[in-house]
């Protein structure tokens, strides 16, 4: 397994909110990837945005410019 | 074969679509069910997907865009999402029963309902809308265009009226989405059904639900979600409030090149080609002894559609010496407009419908009008 690190990881209510996480980032060539949500945060299925811890305020600057609204915003080993 | 049954689906696609639905069983994962990449590239068609038709129909954002399987099940969730035992709901004479059956049913379970007379060519009168707006009115529903006579129905102006007495509106734009332009936000459409196998070009199986910002309706179906497993309801958020279960991926991947091949080619453009042909046909018809042509021809916009009776024919025999005489389809029948073929007197006899495509020609026109001729004027 890889080693894991610590990392910020967004959830978020639907998965469309997640493909417009993603897209928006792609444009705004903000850091991260989808990821399928790590057990400790939530016990359901689903995607999340993880990128590296700085980019807190590049992901929040995205969000707000497109509109997205975040489920939670973690720090978690992964 | 002369395909003239457009209203009932488009038969010609784009190749495009046809690629796009193949290319998507070759390679797409469930769309939201997981983060490997067959998984991701289905909820990237999926997502890009409601991007379209969010732009397409001008909706506040691609959430308000609700994938389902058909205009039947748009309307079902839309009708039922929001009427209550108690409220009153005003319609027409227009409607497919994809409107008047989830109604009866709702007003069997006490909601209340009006329904608007049409003439004896298949129109409505907008006064009535506001003379039946009661204290309980809720809902006004009405299609955007008739599937029997292709009568259009001025929604901007039924939206006006709806706004100004605060009610709820929503639109049937099965036979127009993908033809006329439809903007939700300039018309003050609250609910707008679609489907994607005629105007848009798609698969059958794919259709949609706009809903309005802010506006709650009421889940048809719940179920799986691809999110909060553990919660005994089903998430609220929307597009996922109303969509349970897997999509229809690979049709959407259709519909979305679709929607693709419509942006290119331009709407204004192919509806300029269908009404050609259903003028063309209408004036080399029109004048035939013994055929008689139902709806609004005075001039107007109108769906691409001719529906006419030969004499007291059955239109089942003529639609069926349509097609093995001289291989042209059409629809013949009631249409599932029972409510229109009341008001045309066309119960019994039913009509014979033709409907046109973009991808029609010139020949298939005039084989049209050249066999209306001969039957007509047979002895």
């Amino acid at each position: 397994m890889r080693k894991k690190e610590l990392k910020l990881v967004v959830t978020f209510h639907t998965t469309a909110d997640a493909m417009a996480m993603e897209k928006a980032c792609k444009e705004k060539k903000a850091e991260g990837r989808l990821i399928p949500v790590p057990r400790e945060i939530s016990a359901g299925c689903g995607l999340a945005w993880c990128a590296p811890l700085e980019c807190r305020e590049a992901l929040k600057e995205v969000m707000s410019s497109v509109g997205i609204q975040e489920e939670e915003m973690h720090e978690c080993m992964v | 074969m002369i395909y003239l049954d457009n209203a009932a689906t488009t038969m010609q696609k784009p190749q495009e679509v046809v690629d796009a639905v193949a290319a998507a069983m070759c390679s797409m994962g469930n769309a939201g069910r997981g983060a490997h990449a067959a998984s991701l590239g289905a909820s990237r068609t999926v997502y890009q997907t409601r991007e379209r038709l969010a732009d397409f129909f001008h909706a506040e954002n691609p959430k308000q865009i609700v994938f389902t399987s058909n205009s039947t099940e748009s309307l079902n969730i839309a009708l039922k999402g929001v009427l209550e035992a108690g409220d009153h709901v005003i319609t027409t004479m227009m409607e497919h029963n994809s409107v008047l059956r989830p109604l009866y049913e709702l007003e069997e379970k006490g909601v209340e309902l009006t329904i608007i007379k049409s003439n004896l060519q298949g129109t409505i009168d907008y006064e009535d809308f506001e003379k039946e707006v009661k204290d309980n009115t809720k809902l006004i529903v009405c299609t955007h265009g008739s599937n029997l006579t292709g009568n259009l129905v001025d929604i901007k102006r039924v939206g006006e009226i709806a706004k100004k007495h605060g009610l709820l509106f929503a639109v049937d734009a099965s036979q127009t989405a993908g033809v006329f332009p439809i903007d939700v936000q300039e018309m003050q459409i609250d609910l707008l059904c679609f489907t994607g196998h005629k105007g848009l070009l798609g698969p059958q199986g794919t259709g949609g639900l706009y809903v309005r910002e802010g506006l709650t309706v009421r889940p048809l179906k719940v179920g799986g979600s691809g999110v909060q497993t553990y919660n005994k309801k089903h998430p609220v958020e929307m597009p996922t409030a109303l969509e349970a279960g897997t999509l229809n991926g690979h049709g959407i991947a259709g519909l979305d090149a679709a929607i693709e091949y419509l942006e290119k080619e331009g709407i204004d453009h192919i509806r300029a080609r269908e009404q050609e042909f259903m003028w063309r046909f209408y004036n080399g018809v029109k004048d035939i002894p013994n055929v008689k042509i139902y709806g609004d021809f005075s001039g107007g916009e109108r769906c691409a559609i001719v529906t006419l009776n030969i004499g007291d024919y059955d239109s089942s025999e003529v639609s069926d010496e349509l097609l093995m005489t001289y291989g042209i389809s059409t629809r013949a029948g009631g249409h599932c407009a029972p409510l229109m073929h009341e008001a045309l007197g066309t119960v019994e006899q039913g009509a014979v419908r033709f409907s046109f495509s973009h991808y029609n020609t010139d020949e298939d026109i005039e084989t049209a009008i050249r066999a209306i001729k001969e039957l007509a004027t047979e002895e």
